[in-house]
C-alpha cells in the first residue's frame, strides 16, 4: 500500500544499505529487525595471514636473489659471448662495395636480374646448426597502414576471400581488376634476394653450402594459419583467376621450383615474411645450414662468397640490407643484454643486501629493547 | 522542521524585511505588494467545493481543476526509457567522454577497433541501465499498488467502490480502521464519540505514537446535506503546518466559518487507528499531498575522494593530449624525411592521398587520443561504484552496530560517502538524544523554595521526602495547598495521552492494564493496576513529570471530551474541564493549559523554561526558586518552572475570545496566536520548578574522548540551556577540569553594563588572544593527552550571541567577527553552542564547512530539529533515538546509538579511506604503465599509432586481468587491525586531510607508473634488438613483443598489489593468484585457435611460442623484480621509522600473539 510505497520511493537510497533489500521492496516499511549474521566474512574477521616486511625478512631474500642471479648473468654472458655471428653487408651504398652497380641500376621493370658477389672471411669456425638471416634496417614492418595489410582468412584458403580480399589490403587489394594473392602491402614487399654461399677452400674452388629452407617458420604458421585454398592439389588451378603481387616477378604458386608444397601461401620464406618485425631494424631466418656428421664443423673457418641476386631495393628509403651467419643456443641469437642485466640486477641485490645487513645491525644495537621478535 | 517554509505565505514579510533602508527603490515593490495583495490571495489558496456541491453563497460553481490522485515515483516509461535513461547517463561527464572516444572510433580510422572501448562503455551503460530499470520497474509497481487500492467514496448517498488514483480533490472519502489514507483528507466525521480519530504517522516521520485529530467542530452529522466549502492554502510541503476554512451554508443561514489546522488535516500514507472509520473530503491528491510533497530527493554530496579523482583525471588528461600532440608533431617532422612517408612497400591508399593535410594532422591526433585513452579507464569508474556499494554492506552487516534494544542495526542511505567517515575533522552533536538517553527521569521538584527529592525508600504518608539540600536549611516543607497545587500542575498542564488498549476504543477509563513498556512505579502507589500505566507524548519529559506526579500521590487518568480526570491523594478523582492548549513552541519554550474546575475556577497552568516564565511571575517569587533551579542546571539536570494563575470570569472571555479569533485567522495566523498567548500567560505566580535527568548515552565520554584522541573536534549545538549543556559536556569528558572556558553568552555581555556590541568586539578580542595568538603553534601529531602543558580552552556561545556575531549590522565587523569566531572556535578542544534553534545549527556547520582549508564536518543527531544540521554537513548521521525518525530519513548513515559512531569513524572510515585512495591511486598508476609502453612504441613505428598489444589485451587488461584483485584489495584490506583501529584513536590522524591523495602521494606513484613503464618497454626493446629468441633460430614479430610486454605488466602490477597487501584472506589469495592463472589461460586459449570473426589472427600461437623461449622467461622475471625491487626497498625503509608505526607493529605483534 502506501508504505509500500514508501519502502520503494526509498529503494534507490536504501539498496545500497540493505543486503535484504531486494527481498524486502514489498514488505512495507517494516521494520528490517534482523541481527546481521555473525559470521567471519561479514564482520570483517576472516582469518588472514598479514605479512610484515622487515629488514629481516627481506635481507635473505635479496642476498638469494643476488646469488641465483649473478651466476644466471655470468651463464647468459658467457653463452651469448660463445654464439659465434658473422655479418656482412651487402646494401651497395659504397661505390667500393660489389653490390653497388646492382644498387644503383635498379629498375622495377627490367627482366634481367643482376647479381653481385660478396667475398668475406670466417676467422674462426663455426659449429653446429648455423643459421642465416637477412637484415633489413630503417625498413617500418611495424608501421601500422604496413601491418594491418594483410588478409588472414585469404591466407588460411579461404575461398571467398581469395577471390574478394579484405579492403584492408587497399592499395594492394587488386590489379587490373583481377583479385591480388596474396593480397596486402606485407606481401607484395616480400623481401626477393636470393643469397647463395660458397666457400672457397685453399684451391680456389668454390663449393656451394646447402642451405635447407625448412623449418624456418613457425610450425604452427606453416602447419595451421598459412593454407593453400583447397588444399595443395594443382596450385595453378587454384589461383586461376586471381593475380600476383605487383612486385613480385612469379605468381605465389611458383615461389619455390624446386619443391612442390613448399609454393603458395604454405611457402616459408613468405610465411616468415609475413610475420612482421617489431622494430624497424630486424632480421629474419633464411636458411639453415645443418650440421654435418662428425666432427668437422659446419662452416669451417676460410674465404666464403656470397652470391646475391639483387632483387630488393632498399636505397630509396635509406635502407640497409645484411647477411647474417650465426649459430644459436638455448637462449636463441647472440645477444649480450640479458646477461648484463642479470649480473647488473643480481650485484645491485647483494650490494643492497650489504647496505641492508648493515643498517639494520645498526639499528638493532640502538633499539634493542623494541625490537621485534622475528 | 522549519526547513520548508511556505514561501508565497511570507512573501509580504520578507518584501518588507529586505526593503529596509534601501529606500526610494523598495518603495515600488512594496506598493505593488500591497495593492496586488489580494489578488496574491486568491492565487495562494484553493477552494474545495465538499462533495462537488455547489454552494449557494459563492460565485458561479466551476469545478476546479486538480491534479488527480495519482502518485508518479517512476521516472521512465515503458517506451521513454531508453532514449532518457541513455540522455541521464550521457550527462555524466566521464560517460560522455567514453562515447566521444567510441564514436571517434567508429568515424576515424583508428588503431583500435571500436570494439576496444566500446565494449566496456556498453557493459557500464547497460549495467545502469538494467539497475536503473530495475528500480524503476519496482516503483512503478509501488505506484501502482497505491494508485489501483480500492477506497470507498460517497457520492449522492451512496457509497461507490473506487481505485484510489480515480480519487478527486472535492470527493468525500471513507476510511475504516487500520487503512491508510488515500490522500490528504480533512477530517469531518468520525465514528468515535468525540469527534475524534487516531493516526500513526509512523511511515512518514517515523513516530509511532497515536496522533489525536479532530474533526471540523460542528458540521452535521448527515454529510449529504452538508454544503460547505474549504479554503485553504497551496499544497506545502510541511507536515505540520496546515492552514484553511471551511464555509458551511445552512438553509438561508449566514455560513459558519470554521478554522482548520493541522489537527483537522488526515495526511496521505498516515493510518488510521483505534477508531472504526472516518469520513473525509479530499483536500490535496496524488503529487500534491504532503507526503509526495515531502519525498524528493536530496542533494548529491560528493566526497573529497571524488574531487580528488577528477583532479587526478584533469593531470592524466593533458597527460593524454599532451602526448597525443607529442605524437601528432614528431609524425609529420618525420614523415618531412624523403621516403619515410611513403616508401614502395607501404604505399598509402587513394583516399588518404586526397585527404586535406591539416583534416589528416586533426584526424591523426584523434587516433592517437584513442590509442592513448585508456590511460583514463572507464573501468575505473566502475570499481569505484562497486567498491562503495559494496562495501557500504560491511556497515549494515556489522554486529557491533547492532542495538538489541530496538532490533536494528546500522543504516546506510548512501554508499557514497563512506570514504568520508575517515576524514571528519569536526563533529557537531545534538545534546538531547545523542549524547543523553533522551530517557527521563523525574529526579526532584521544588515546590516555594522547599526542595523535594523523591526516594525509594520512603513510606511517609504522603510519598515525600524532604532532603536538607544545601539550601533548605530546615527540615521544612511547603504548605499543603501549595504542594498539591505544584502537582495539579503537573497533571494538568501536558499533552501527554494515556495509552488504550487498542481493541477496545471505548472503555478508556478500564484501559489501565495495558500490557505496556515497563513505565510502572514502583510500590508506592496505593492502587496496584496503576503501576501499568502507560503515556504517549511527544516529548519525553512530559511523561517523566506526570509520572514524577504519579508517585507523589497525584495520577492522570485521562482525557475525556474535553474532561480531564487525575486521581488524588485521597483516591478521589477530579474533574477538570480542558478549555485551551495554549501549545508548546520552541520559541515562546512553553506551554500552557486553561482548565476549569468542578467548582467552577478557571485555572491558567504555565510550565517552560526558567528563561520564558520568570519574566512572566510576581519577581518576589523567583529569586527563592532561581537557587533551585540553577543548582540542579549545573548538576544537568533539565529544569522546568511551573507557574498558575487564577483567571476571572472576565479575563477568560476576553482570552477566550481572543483565542477563538486567532484561530480562525486564515493570514497570519501564528503570529496572532502568538500575540494572544502572550498576553494570556502574564502576571502568573511561580509554584515551583522540577528537576528532570536526562542519562548519558552508553559510552558517550568515551566515544568524545575517542573522537578527540583521533583529532576530531566536537562540539556540541543544543537547543538547550547553557547550565544543563556544560554539564553534560562536563560529564561526557569534553570539558575537563582544567579546561579554561570561554563564554561569549548574552550573560557576559550584559556584565559592565555597556552595550552588547562593545561589549561583544572586547570579549572576542580577548578570547582571541588568549586563545589564538597566545597559544603555542600547534604541532602535527601532538594528542592533547601527551601534551598536558597545553592549556585547554572550551568555547561556549549561545543562539543570541551567535545570531549577533554572524548577523552583525555593519558589514565590514560581520566578517570580521566571524573571522575572530572561527578562531577561537578552531582553537579550542571543544565548543558548546546551546540554545540553537534548528536553522543556527545549520548555519554553523555551514561556517566550518566554508572556512579555510574546507573541513569536513560530520552532523549526528536524532531528532527533527537536527535535520538541517544532518543535511548541511559533509556526513549526516542520525541516530534511531526516540524522537522519530525523520533525522535517520535524511541522514546519510543511521546508528542506533552514539557510541557507535567511535567504530565507525575510527575503524570504518579510516578502513574506507585507506582502500578507496590506494584504489584510486593503483588505477591510474596501472593505466599510465599499461600505456606508456604504447606510447614509447610510437618512436619505433614512425609514429603510425600501431598499437602495442593486441585488442584482445587492449579490451581485458582492466576489465579482467587486474579488476579483480584490486576490487578484493578494496573491499577487504585491513593496513591495521580493527581492533588496534579503535584502540589507538590517534592512528585517525595519520589519514586526515585527505593524505593519501593529495599531490604527493599521486606523485609517487605517477613516478612509479612511468619507472615501471620505462622499464617494461626498454627491457624488451634491448632483448628485441636481436628477435631471434628461440632455440631453434627462428625469430618473434610485433605481437611477441607486445605480449612479453603485457605478460611482465599485468604480473608486476599485480604482484605491486600483492605486495601492498597487508591482510591476506582467501579471498586475495584467490583473486590475486586466479587473476593471473586466468591471464595465462586465457592468452593461450585466445592465441590457441583460429577465430573465424576476426579479421587477423594476430596472436595465434604468439604466447606458447613466447613461453618456449628462454630468453622470454628470463627477461619476464628479470623485469617484475627489478620494477618491484624499490617497492619492497621502500617498504623495508619506510616500516621501522618514527615511533609511531612502531608503536603499532608492536601492538599489532602482540595481537597476533594473543
Amino acid at each position: 500500500m502506501i508504505a509500500a510505497m514508501m519502502a520503494s520511493s526509498y529503494n534507490a537510497k536504501e539498496e545500497d544499505g540493505h543486503h535484504s533489500g531486494s527481498s524486502s521492496h514489498g514488505g512495507a516499511g517494516a521494520v528490517k529487525s534482523k541481527k546481521p549474521d555473525n559470521t567471519a566474512f561479514k564482520q570483517q574477521r576472516l582469518p588472514a595471514w598479514q605479512p610484515i616486511l622487515t629488514a629481516g625478512t627481506v635481507l635473505p631474500a635479496f642476498f638469494v636473489i643476488g646469488l641465483i642471479f649473478i651466476p644466471i648473468g655470468i651463464g647468459l654472458y658467457v653463452t651469448s659471448n660463445n654464439i659465434k655471428e658473422f655479418e656482412v653487408d651487402y646494401t651497395g651504398v659504397d661505390i667500393n662495395s660489389p653490390c653497388y652497380s646492382c644498387a644503383k641500376n635498379f629498375s622495377w621493370n627490367s627482366t634481367q636480374s643482376c647479381v653481385c658477389s660478396v667475398n668475406f672471411t670466417l676467422e674462426q669456425p663455426f659449429e653446429s646448426n648455423v643459421f642465416m638471416y637477412y637484415g633489413l634496417s630503417n625498413f617500418y614492418q611495424n608501421h601500422r597502414r604496413y601491418v594491418k595489410s594483410r588478409d588472414d582468412s585469404q591466407l588460411n584458403g579461404d575461398l571467398s576471400a581469395l577471390m574478394n580480399p579484405s579492403k584492408e589490403c587497399e592499395p594492394y587489394r587488386t590489379n587490373d581488376g583481377l583479385p591480388i594473392a596474396p593480397c596486402g602491402a606485407i606481401a607484395n614487399s616480400l623481401f626477393n634476394d636470393t643469397l647463395d654461399l660458397y666457400y672457397v677452400d685453399s684451391n680456389s674452388t668454390k663449393t656451394p653450402i646447402p642451405l635447407a629452407k625448412k623449418g624456418i617458420a613457425w610450425w604452427t604458421d606453416k602447419h595451421v594459419k598459412f593454407r593453400n585454398p583447397s588444399g595443395n592439389t594443382n596450385l595453378t588451378v587454384t589461383f586461376q583467376g586471381t593475380t600476383k603481387p605487383v612486385n613480385w616477378r612469379k605468381p605465389v604458386y611458383e615461389l619455390d621450383p624446386s619443391e612442390a608444397d613448399n609454393n603458395g601461401f604454405i611457402n616459408e620464406d613468405f610465411i616468415v615474411w609475413m610475420r612482421t618485425a617489431a622494430l624497424p631494424t630486424f632480421r629474419k631466418l633464411y636458411r639453415i645450414i645443418q650440421k654435418k656428421s662428425g666432427t668437422t664443423p659446419t662452416l669451417p673457418s676460410g674465404r666464403y662468397i656470397l652470391d646475391i641476386t639483387y632483387n630488393y631495393p632498399v636505397l630509396s628509403f635509406d635502407g640497409r640490407k645484411r647477411m647474417i651467419l650465426s649459430t644459436i643456443s638455448w637462449m636463441g641469437g647472440k645477444n649480450p643484454f640479458l646477461g648484463i642485466a642479470y649480473i647488473t640486477v643480481g650485484s645491485i641485490c647483494f650490494f643492497l643486501g650489504v647496505v641492508l645487513l648493515i643498517i639494520h645491525h645498526k639499528y638493532d644495537t640502538r633499539n634493542n629493547s623494541a625490537d621485534i621478535p622475528n | 522542521m522549519h526547513r520548508h517554509d511556505d514561501i508565497s505565505w511570507i512573501d509580504a514579510k520578507i518584501s518588507y524585511n529586505t526593503c529596509e533602508g534601501r529606500g526610494l527603490l523598495c518603495l515600488h515593490h512594496l506598493f505593488k505588494n500591497h495593492f496586488l495583495g489580494g489578488d496574491e490571495r486568491r492565487v495562494d489558496s484553493r477552494t474545495i467545493y465538499v462533495g462537488h456541491r455547489p454552494c449557494p453563497a459563492s460565485e458561479p460553481f466551476i469545478p476546479p481543476k486538480f491534479c488527480d490522485n495519482r502518485i508518479v515515483s517512476s521516472k521512465y516509461t515503458v517506451w521513454n526509457f531508453l532514449p532518457k535513461n541513455l540522455f541521464e547517463q550521457f550527462r555524466r561527464i566521464a560517460n560522455f567522454y567514453f562515447l566521444i572516444i567510441f564514436l571517434v572510433q567508429v568515424i576515424v580510422d583508428t588503431p583500435t577497433s571500436p570494439v576496444t572501448s566500446g565494449l566496456p562503455l556498453f557493459f557500464v551503460i547497460t549495467v545502469t541501465a538494467i539497475k536503473q530499470g530495475y528500480e524503476d520497474w519496482l516503483r512503478h509497481k509501488a505506484d501502482n499498488e497505491v494508485n489501483k487500492y480500492p477506497v470507498t467514496v460517497l457520492e449522492d448517498g451512496r457509497r461507490i467502490r473506487k481505485e484510489s488514483e480515480k480519487i478527486k480533490v472535492g470527493d468525500v472519502v471513507q476510511v475504516e480502521e487500520d487503512e491508510t489514507f488515500p490522500c490528504d483528507l480533512i477530517l469531518l466525521q468520525s465514528s468515535r464519540d468525540d469527534d475524534t480519530c487516531f493516526v500513526t504517522t509512523a511511515s512518514l516521520d517515523g513516530e509511532s505514537n497515536h496522533k489525536t485529530h479532530y474533526t471540523v467542530p460542528d458540521t452535521e452529522k448527515d454529510l449529504e446535506s452538508l454544503n460547505a466549502t474549504i479554503e485553504c492554502e497551496q499544497p506545502q510541503p510541511d507536515l505540520y503546518k496546515f492552514v484553511g476554512r471551511m464555509h458551511i451554508y445552512k438553509n438561508n443561514q449566514e455560513p459558519a466559518v470554521r478554522s482548520l489546522g493541522p489537527e483537522n488535516l488526515l495526511l496521505k500514507g498516515a493510518t488510521l487507528k483505534n477508531t472504526q472509520k472516518i469520513c473525509g473530503v479530499a483536500v490535496y491528491t496524488g503529487m500534491e499531498t504532503k507526503m509526495a510533497l515531502n519525498y524528493q530527493g536530496k542533494s548529491q554530496k560528493r566526497s573529497v575522494v571524488e574531487k580528488s579523482i577528477n583532479a587526478f583525471l584533469l593531470v592524466y588528461l593533458c597527460i593524454l593530449v599532451s602526448k597525443a600532440l607529442v605524437c601528432t608533431t614528431l609524425k609529420y617532422v618525420w614523415q618531412s624525411k624523403p621516403g619515410q612517408d611513403e616508401p614502395w612497400y607501404n604505399e598509402k591508399t587513394q583516399r588518404e592521398k586526397d585527404t586535406n593535410l591539416y583534416l589528416k594532422m586533426f584526424t591523426d591526433f584523434l587516433s592517437f587520443m584513442v590509442l592513448f585513452n585508456f590511460i583514463i579507464p572507464v573501468s575505473m569508474y566502475v570499481t569505484v561504484e562497486m567498491q562503495k556499494f559494496l562495501g557500504s554492506f560491511f556497515i549494515t552487516w556489522d554486529k557491533d552496530f547492532f542495538d538489541p534494544e530496538i532490533k536494528e542495526g546500522a543504516l546506510v542511505n548512501t554508499s557514497d560517502l563512506n570514504e568520508e567517515l575517515g576524514q571528519v575533522e569536526y563533529v557537531f552533536t545534538d545534546k538531547t538524544g545523542t549524547l543523553t538517553q533522551n530517557n527521563m527521569e523525574f529526579i526532584e521538584c521544588c515546590i516555594d523554595g522547599f526542595q523535594y527529592k523523591y526516594r525509594d525508600a520512603s513510606s511517609e504518608l504522603d510519598g515525600f521526602c524532604v532532603t536538607d539540600g544545601p539550601v533548605s536549611k530546615l527540615q521544612q516543607k511547603a504548605g499543603r495547598e501549595k504542594e498539591e497545587l505544584f502537582l495539579r500542575a503537573l497533571c494538568l498542564c501536558h499533552t501527554v495521552q494515556v495509552k488504550e488498549s487498542t481493541e477496545q476504543g471505548q472503555d478508556q477509563v478500564d484501559g489501565l492494564t495495558d500490557q505496556l513498556d515497563g513505565l510502572g512505579v514502583d510500590g508506592e502507589l496505593s492502587q496496584p493496576q496503576e503501576q501499568q500505566r502507560g503515556f504517549i507524548a511527544s516529548s519525553p519529559d512530559e511523561i517523566a513529570l506526570v509520572k514524577g506526579a504519579m508517585r507523589y500521590g497525584f495520577t492522570f487518568l485521562g482525557l475525556e471530551s474535553k474532561t480531564m480526570k487525575i486521581l488524588n491523594r485521597n483516591n478521589d478523582v477530579e474533574k477538570y474541564e480542558l478549555l485551551h492548549v495554549l501549545n508548546f513552541d520552541p520559541v515562546r519554550r512553553r506551554m500552557s493549559v486553561i482548565v476549569r474546575s468542578t467548582s467552577g475556577d478557571t485555572l491558567l497552568f504555565c510550565k517552560g523554561a526558567d528563561s520564558s516564565i520568570f519574566p512572566r511571575v510576581r519577581q518576589e517569587e523567583v529569586e527563592r526558586i532561581r537557587m533551585h533551579v540553577e543548582r540542579n542546571a549545573t548538576e544537568g539536570y533539565r529544569t522546568l518552572c511551573v507557574a498558575y494563575k487564577h483567571l476571572s470570569a472576565v479575563e477568560y472571555a476576553q482570552a477566550d475570545a481572543g483565542l477563538r479569533e486567532a484561530r480562525l485567522a486564515l493570514q497570519d495566523r501564528e503570529e496572532k496566536l502568538m500575540a494572544v498567548y502572550n498576553q494570556v500567560e502574564t502576571g502568573m505566580s511561580l509554584i515551583g520548578a522540577t528537576a528532570v535527568e536526562d542519562r548519558l548515552q552508553e559510552e558517550a565520554a568515551e566515544t568524545m574522548e575517542a573522537l578527540q584522541g583521533a583529532g576530531i573536534k566536537v562540539w556540541v549545538l543544543t537547543g538547550d540551556k547553557m547550565e544543563t549543556a556544560k554539564s553534560t559536556c562536563y560529564a561526557c569528558r569534553l570539558f575537563q577540569r582544567n579546561t579554561e572556558l570561554l563564554e561569549l553568552t548574552v550573560r557576559t555581555l550584559e556584565d559592565g553594563g555597556r552595550r552588547r556590541e562593545e561589549r561583544l568586539h572586547e570579549l572576542l578580542l580577548e578570547y582571541h588572544k588568549k586563545a589564538v595568538q597566545d597559544a603555542p603553534p600547534v604541532k602535527a601529531g601532538v594528542t592533547r593527552s601527551w601534551s598536558s602543558a597545553n592549556q585547554d580552552y572550551g568555547f561556549i556561545v549561545d543562539g543570541a550571541t551567535l545570531s549577533m556575531v554572524l548577523n552583525s549590522s555593519s558589514d565590514s565587523n560581520s566578517s570580521r567577527y566571524k573571522n575572530l569566531f572561527l578562531q577561537i572556535c578552531q582553537n579550542c578542544t571543544a565548543v558548546l553552542c546551546c540554545r540553537m534553534a534548528p536553522l543556527q545549527k545549520a548555519q554553523i556547520v555551514k561556517m566550518v564547512k566554508n572556512s579555510k582549508g574546507n573541513p569536513i564536518t560530520l552532523s549526528i543527531g536524532d531528532g527533527a530539529n537536527d535535520v538541517s544540521m544532518i543535511l548541511e554537513a559533509h556526513v549526516g548521521i542520525g541516530i534511531k533515538g526516540k524522537e522519530g525518525r525523520q533525522a535517520v530519513r535524511n541522514s546519510d548513515y543511521a546508528i542506533p546509538k552514539l557510541k557507535h559512531l567511535k567504530k565507525l569513524l575510527l575503524a570504518h572510515g579510516h578502513l574506507y579511506y585507506v582502500r578507496i585512495a590506494h584504489l584510486v591511486q593503483y588505477f591510474f598508476y596501472k593505466n599510465l604503465c599499461f600505456i606508456l609502453p604504447q606510447f614509447l612504441y610510437q618512436f619505433f613505428c614512425g609514429y603510425s599509432q600501431q598499437p602495442l598489444y593486441d585488442a584482445a589485451y587492449l579490451t581485458m587488461y582492466n576489465i579482467c586481468f587486474t579488476s579483480m584483485p584490486i576490487l578484493a584489495y578494496s573491499l577487504l584490506e585491513q593496513h591495521i587491525c580493527i581492533e588496534v583501529l579503535l584502540d589507538n584513536a590517534t592512528l585517525y590522524r595519520e589519514i586526515a586531510k585527505n593524505a593519501m591523495l593529495r599531490w604527493g602521494p599521486f606523485l609517487y606513484w605517477t613516478i612509479l607508473g612511468v619507472f615501471h613503464g620505462l622499464l617494461f618497454f626498454f627491457g624488451v626493446r634491448y632483448l628485441f634488438s636481436n628477435p631471434a629468441l628461440q632455440d631453434n633460430g627462428q625469430v618473434f614479430g610485433n605481437w611477441s613483443y607486445g605480449t612479453i610486454v603485457f605478460t611482465v605488466l599485468v604480473f608486476t602490477v599485480t604482484l605491486k598489489l600483492a605486495l601492498d597487501t597487508r591482510h591476506w584472506t582467501w579471498i586475495n589469495h584467490f583473486v590475486i593468484w586466479g587473476s593471473l592463472a586466468f591471464y595465462v589461460f586465457f592468452s593461450f586459449f585466445w592465441g590457441g585457435i583460429i577465430w573465424p570473426f576476426l579479421r587477423q589472427q594476430r596472436l595465434y600461437f604468439v604466447f606458447a611460442n613466447m613461453l618456449s623461449s628462454v630468453s622470454a622467461w628470463l627477461v619476464i622475471i628479470l623485469l617484475i623484480l627489478l620494477s618491484l625491487l624499490p617497492e619492497i626497498l621502500l617498504v623495508v625503509f619506510r616500516k621501522p621509522r618514527g615511533p609511531h608505526s612502531r608503536q603499532v607493529q608492536f601492538v599489532m605483534i602482540k595481537f597476533v600473539l594473543i
